[in-house]
């Protein structure tokens, strides 16, 4: 399938019509001068600066951004040590069951999920606001790092450990010197999976969330309920220009350590 | 020649390094190790031979720590060593993958185990800087693994596992990577090494010529049992079974029935066909079903009939595998059996002696071959 076609075309530009086409049509928007969202008016960045100016969004933002820093790091640390034993450990009673236990969230719906993470902090008596927040989001993200970093462990070359062990590693040094470090790129990148997902989670974020903590998508969602202004068009398009940028040069930089390492390796062969 | 043949294990009064006592391993019903008992001594390069799934490997992981045995006890210097964990035991290892770390310079990587150890700095930089000597990495002390060869990482490896200066180290298939040039320069470089630093060296091979080149003395293990534990000569000119006769080179089985009288052995073997003459220590009973094991290159191949020699059988030329430095010539007597003989391609291979079909005489002396009970 080299060969360019009409069939070839057109199918291409639906797929990318049908996924890109509402993202434009709202970043085009952000950029109307015109109070109402429908009509265009002209090119103006008004919004952008009554964006600066709310207060209300850039609480939320700066919340989001907080429990999206600590969750995923929490995250990252409970997935990390899941699937290490998940993967490492010898067989033990229940360990089919505790595997598959520790996926099941990522299938579980979401309002599920929310609903008993509620009860639990009514019932325990935890007043809701950042602190739920965090840890609802590190109870359903930390099985995607879990799931990430297993992947990279199943191809870990366990006798890299044993070696660690025979230079005079205790178990927990040979992991702290040797494992984390080589498979520190499954980590981070279970990290930043976990913070995006917390960053746009709404229906669990809603469900934790107290008066004095609401976060970024919660804000957006309530004010779109009142009628779809400009600034919600602004605050998305800066939305979408941090993601974009973060998928962009996090590819690009694994891309070319590959490279890099490739290019290394065939030259070490020629010596 | 004023110089002592090192051979501790003939000597009563030597302590052995280490010591496998009644060992045995099981995994699950699986039994990998049966109640093996062995002898290790100081300065020694053993070799364990034998197929994959024989346990050399399990015996090693034991010596190492990752591994324990079922039942029996291992002995390092007298002391049993099976409470210590791997990384108190003054034992290291070169892993068959090498096992660097990739995230290391190739100086970090042989400087882990001695940061561990708790030496200052300065002791830990001479001793690394002796080890890139020894093993001629020092261009490369800044590269990381991905960076340098196949050669030069299993050099790496080496340097690693002996800078601790262990008692004992331990390589599991160290050259079964490279190719086979580099294999035997590395080879000599091995035992080279091993001479130079004195440590005890055991390795753990599937590659006959490997284990015999390098050992001091080379045990032929099967299915979880010590077959023989012997010199590399004694190994391949006395070999004690079929098993390690047909496991460590090329070799002429013949199956038959013994006549005994004193050293001087009879082999019935085929009808119509002249019996072997043998010469043999063992006291076989009149009749026994022996095999008789005879190495290729000690069977002569002439046009005419030796006068003098103690066996002569003659047949027609098979085969001819042309080695460059021999040829094989496979050869079938009357008997429908295929002798294998080698010889020495002195001459061009224009001006060869025999070719297909030609009548050959085949001919051994009484004590070339063994005679073997099972």
């Amino acid at each position: 399938m080299r060969r360019f076609t009409w069939f070839n075309a057109t199918s291409l530009t639906l797929g990318f019509a049908f996924l890109y086409l509402p993202m434009v049509i709202l970043v085009i928007y952000s950029f109307n001068a015109s109070k109402l969202v429908t009509v265009w008016a002209g090119f103006s960045t008004q919004w952008y600066g009554e964006l600066i100016r709310n207060e209300a969004f850039l609480d939320a933002a700066w919340v989001t951004l907080r429990v999206a820093f600590f969750s995923s790091t929490l995250a990252a640390i409970l997935g990390t040590l899941a699937a290490y034993v998940l993967v490492r450990a010898n067989r033990f009673p229940g360990r089919t069951l505790f595997s598959g236990m520790i996926y099941a969230p990522l299938v579980m719906p979401e309002v599920i999920t929310g609903l008993s993470l509620l009860l639990l902090f009514i019932g325990i008596g935890l007043d809701r606001g950042i602190l739920t927040i965090v840890l609802a989001h590190t109870t359903f993200s930390m099985c995607y790092v879990s799931v990430v970093v297993s992947s990279r462990l199943a191809s870990f070359d366990i006798s890299l450990e044993e070696a660690a062990l025979d230079l005079g590693c205790s178990p927990f040094e040979a992991f702290r010197l040797v494992t984390l470090p080589i498979i520190a790129p499954a980590v981070i990148s279970g990290w930043l999976l976990a913070f995006t997902l917390s960053l746009d989670d709404l229906v669990i974020a809603s469900f934790a969330a107290g008066p004095s903590s609401t976060t970024l998508p919660i804000k957006i969602f309530s004010a779109v309920r009142l009628g779809v202004s400009p600034e919600i068009n602004a605050l998305s398009t800066i939305m979408i220009a941090i993601v974009t940028v973060g998928v962009i040069s996090a590819s690009l930089i694994s891309k070319r350590s590959a490279v890099r390492q490739e290019t290394e390796t065939r030259a070490a062969e020629r010596i | 020649m004023n110089q002592t043949v090192f051979a501790p294990w003939n000597d009563p009064e030597a302590k052995p390094l280490i010591q496998f006592k009644q060992v045995t391993k099981k995994f699950g019903e699986f039994v990998a190790i049966d109640a093996l008992s062995l002898d290790i001594f100081e300065q020694e390069f053993f070799a364990l031979l034998g197929p994959s799934g024989c346990g050399k490997t399990t015996m090693m992981r034991m010596l190492a720590g990752f591994e324990s045995p079922s039942s029996g006890s291992i002995l390092l210097a007298g002391k049993d060593i099976a409470p210590v964990p791997p990384n108190k035991r003054a034992v290291n290892m070169m892993f068959q993958s090498y096992a660097l770390f990739p995230h290391l310079s190739v100086w970090d990587n042989i400087a882990f185990g001695l940061r561990r150890g708790g030496g200052s700095k300065e002791e830990i930089a001479a001793r690394v800087e002796e080890m890139l000597r020894l093993t001629r990495l020092t261009k490369f002390a800044r590269r990381k693994p991905h960076q340098i060869s196949g050669g030069q990482r299993q050099r790496v490896a080496l340097a690693r596992s002996l800078a601790k200066a262990p008692k004992l180290l331990l390589l599991d298939e160290p050259l079964g990577a490279l190719d086979k040039k580099l294999r035997q320069d590395t080879q000599f470089e091995l035992m080279d090494i091993q001479e130079k630093t004195g440590t005890t060296f055991v390795i753990v091979t599937h590659d006959q010529e490997e284990a015999m080149t390098v050992a001091s003395r080379v045990a032929v293990m099967d299915e979880g049992r010590l077959i023989q534990v012997s010199t590399p000569d004694v190994i391949y000119e006395a070999p004690n079974s079929v098993y390690v006769a047909d496991f460590i080179g090329d070799v002429n089985i013949i199956e038959g029935a013994a006549a005994q009288e004193g050293d001087a052995v009879t082999i019935t073997w085929a009808e119509g066909q002249p019996p072997i003459n043998a010469r043999s220590t063992l006291s076989l009973s009149p009749g026994q079903k022996v095999h008789f094991a005879i190495r290729p290159e000690k069977l002569t191949i002439s046009a005419e009939r030796p006068d003098d020699a103690a066996n002569a059988m003659t047949g027609k030329v098979l085969d001819i595998a042309y080695l460059g430095n021999i040829s094989t010539y496979h050869v079938e007597l009357p008997s429908g059996q295929v002798l294998k003989a080698q010889s020495a391609n002195t001459r061009r291979i224009a001006r060869r002696s025999f070719t297909w079909e030609d009548t050959v005489w085949l001919s051994w002396t009484n004590t070339a071959g063994v005679v073997l009970e099972k």
